[in-house]
């Protein structure tokens, strides 16, 4: 298997999603302030920077859920200004930092309805008969297959997550937006987590909004540092730690912590 | 309304066990019923069957989709006003006049223009059918695409029930709040004839049947599961994908649909429809029934609306003014403490014992890829028409 790589593994045949100029603003407040950005399938890009840098905001503007000014394009498809339920569809998927799965339904059922958006009312209306093969991979790849049929609500909270992930690799997004996909995980599940993001990284377009620098050195093939809603550094995650405009924003509390 | 269910993994009620439910529901209903009540009683029963119709209809919008749809009375009354007014006319024609009895007494010579079209039997079917799902689906998807949710599209619907019947009051080409009443024949049948009472308690109770197997199929389908999963996590789904409007504008409408059929049922077996039957009031009191049998249930609803309906009956009958206390305070008991209702505390009873058993894991491991996402718990298992809740080990 490929793995991901700094600067995408697909070549010139690459699926991508590029963000021109994208500006975000509430009631006079810029969270997002003008920012470019282009991701590349193959790339498992850490997005980062401190609270309140725009990070989660420009996971909504991208999404549809806040509006924003400037472009976003997903291989020349122009996705701003678009419904959110649209944008889904034209292959751009995010998990949040709650995980928010459907705690009535059990694993199974929530990668079925996750599988589903393009069905036809007829289809609908009539009970599921068998496991389609991608869930039976999906259930495969996040671990749970043998949880197919628990309550998602009676999940462990890295379970739920892996579940989220896996809602996204059936709904067939090659762009994977993730916010914060390992808060509050133990030390084990982080690693497991890193391991999965590695492994579906490799054919797809992995942003992970993360807070954990640890996680951020160990998984990511390049990061992008935000502050005040601009882009600051750009690049592997050795030339970002040795950027001085980031050891002063951010990086820097993070290594005098550690050497203290 | 964050009830959760923990999903059966053992019982799941097979074909077989939901045909042989299907045929006790069909041996009370036509073999048992009719031999043991008299020709009052079960004209009693087919109205409370009327409101079971619509009971069905809000436990899918309201226990599946969380649609709290406070305003019922609005699809029940256009489906019964739409059939009195046929009845009215054919009765007139019957007679040999032009306009229906009451408009005579108030000096209308001329049938008023959208009377016209409910003098066909056929027009007036159709507009029953889809009049009440047409206005559903406008009222919905103006609502729900602007996101309009919980209490304020509770407030909504109940504002819409109140000035329909404000609206009905005040016309006089509908009877005002006498309402429409004194209907003599249904399509030809004489409405005083015990054989065609009979029939008419038959035609109801087999509706009701085709409702709760049509909720049944709905609920059970990935349509059913995203319903509830655009109800837990509305947010969630529009990120996979799907306009969480649509699909709550289906189970409204559906819900819109068997309000409007109970409706235009109510009015031979009943013999009238009036403003009263339609407002603020009844309209919450469709819900009572659904809440106490167990909004998220399929048989709750039903036999929730069957039994509050035959209790205020009974009560009222002795102690006239206590019955309302008495429904309300219920109202707020189950609300406030019960949400899962009566077929929640099944639930949790059958839960209890399958812990007492020492097998308390066993409802999580798996047990096939295509069981009831639901517990299917009936309130009152001796009139239990789909005996599919006993537990399983």
């Amino acid at each position: 298997m490929t793995s991901p790589a700094f600067g995408g593994n697909a070549g010139m045949s690459s699926e991508y999603l590029e963000i021109r100029d994208l500006r975000v603003t509430f009631d006079g407040f810029t969270a997002v302030d003008g920012v470019d950005l282009t991701l590349l399938q193959g790339d498992l890009r850490f997005l980062i920077g401190p609270n309140g840098a725009g990070k989660t905001t420009l996971v909504d503007a991208v999404t549809g859920l806040v509006p924003a000014t400037g472009s976003v394009t997903k291989s020349g498809v122009e996705l701003l200004g678009m419904k959110t339920h649209r944008i889904a569809r034209h292959g751009v998927g995010r998990t949040f930092q709650t995980a928010s799965v459907f705690e009535d339904l059990s694993v199974l059922q929530n990668l079925d309805i996750a599988a589903g958006a393009g069905r036809s009312p007829w289809e609908l209306l009539r009970r599921r008969k068998h496991v389609l093969p991608e869930i039976e991979e999906a259930l495969e790849t996040i671990g749970l297959t043998a949880h197919r049929d628990t309550p998602a609500g009676i999940l462990a909270h890295g379970q739920k997550q892996w579940l989220e992930i896996g809602m996204l690799l059936v709904q067939d997004a090659d762009v994977l937006l993730l916010d914060e996909p390992v808060a509050g995980m133990s030390g084990e599940e982080r690693e497991e987590t890193g391991w999965l993001l590695r492994r579906i990284g490799a054919e797809r377009t992995v942003v992970v909004v993360e807070h954990d620098m640890d996680f951020m050195r160990a998984f990511a093939t390049s990061v992008t540092v935000l502050a005040r809603g601009r882009v600051i550094a750009d690049g592997t995650v050795a030339e970002v730690q040795n950027d001085p405009q980031v050891q002063e924003v951010y990086l820097g509390s993070a290594a005098t912590e550690q050497e203290a | 309304m964050s009830t959760t269910f923990v999903p059966r993994a053992l019982t799941r009620p097979g074909p077989v066990r939901t045909a042989a439910g299907f045929a006790v529901a069909a041996v009370l209903l036509f073999g048992v019923a009719p031999a043991v009540l008299s020709d009052f009683r079960l004209g009693l029963l087919g109205k409370f069957l009327c409101f079971a119709i619509v009971a069905a209809g809000i436990g899918l919008a309201w226990g599946r989709g969380g649609m709290l749809t406070l305003g019922q009375g609005v699809f029940f009354g256009l489906g019964a006003y739409m059939m009195a007014m046929h009845l009215k006319i054919s009765d007139a024609h019957l007679r040999g006049d032009t306009v229906p009895d009451f408009m005579q007494i108030a000096g209308i010579r001329e049938l008023p223009a959208y009377w016209v079209p409910f003098a066909s039997p056929l027009v007036t079917i159709a507009a029953i059918l889809v009049v009440p799902p047409l206005i559903a689906v406008l009222l919905g998807l103006g609502v729900f695409k602007r996101r309009v949710k919980g209490a304020y599209f509770a407030i909504l619907s109940q504002a819409l029930a109140a000035a329909f019947a404000i609206l009905l009051i005040g016309q006089q080409s509908t009877g005002g709040s006498n309402g429409l009443n004194r209907f003599r024949a249904f399509f030809g049948y004489d409405l005083s004839d015990p054989v065609n009472r009979r029939m008419l308690f038959f035609i109801v109770a087999a509706i009701l049947l085709l409702v709760v197997a049509a909720t049944r199929q709905l609920m059970r389908s990935r349509y059913g599961e995203l319903l509830v999963a655009v109800r837990d996590q509305e947010e969630r789904v529009r990120f996979l994908g799907y306009d969480p409007a649509t699909i709550k504008v289906v189970a409204y409408a559906v819900a819109a649909l068997f309000a409007g059929i109970a409706g235009a049922m109510f009015v031979p077996i009943v013999g009238i429809i009036s403003p009263a039957d339609v407002g603020i009031v009844p309209s919450i009191a469709f819900l009572i029934g659904v809440a106490i049998g167990g909004r998220t249930t399929l048989l709750g609803p039903v036999l929730g609306a069957i039994g509050v309906a035959w209790a205020q009956t009974a009560l009222s009958e002795s102690f006239p003014s206590a019955w309302t206390y008495a429904q309300g305070l219920l109202f707020i008991v189950v609300i406030g403490f019960f949400p899962a209702g009566l077929a929640g505390l099944a639930a949790l009873r059958r839960r209890r014992d399958d812990d007492r058993g020492g097998a308390p894991a066993a409802r999580t491991t798996a047990s096939g890829s295509e069981r009831d996402s639901e517990p299917e718990s009936d309130p009152d298992p001796e009139s239990d028409p789909e005996p599919e809740m006993e537990p399983a080990r």
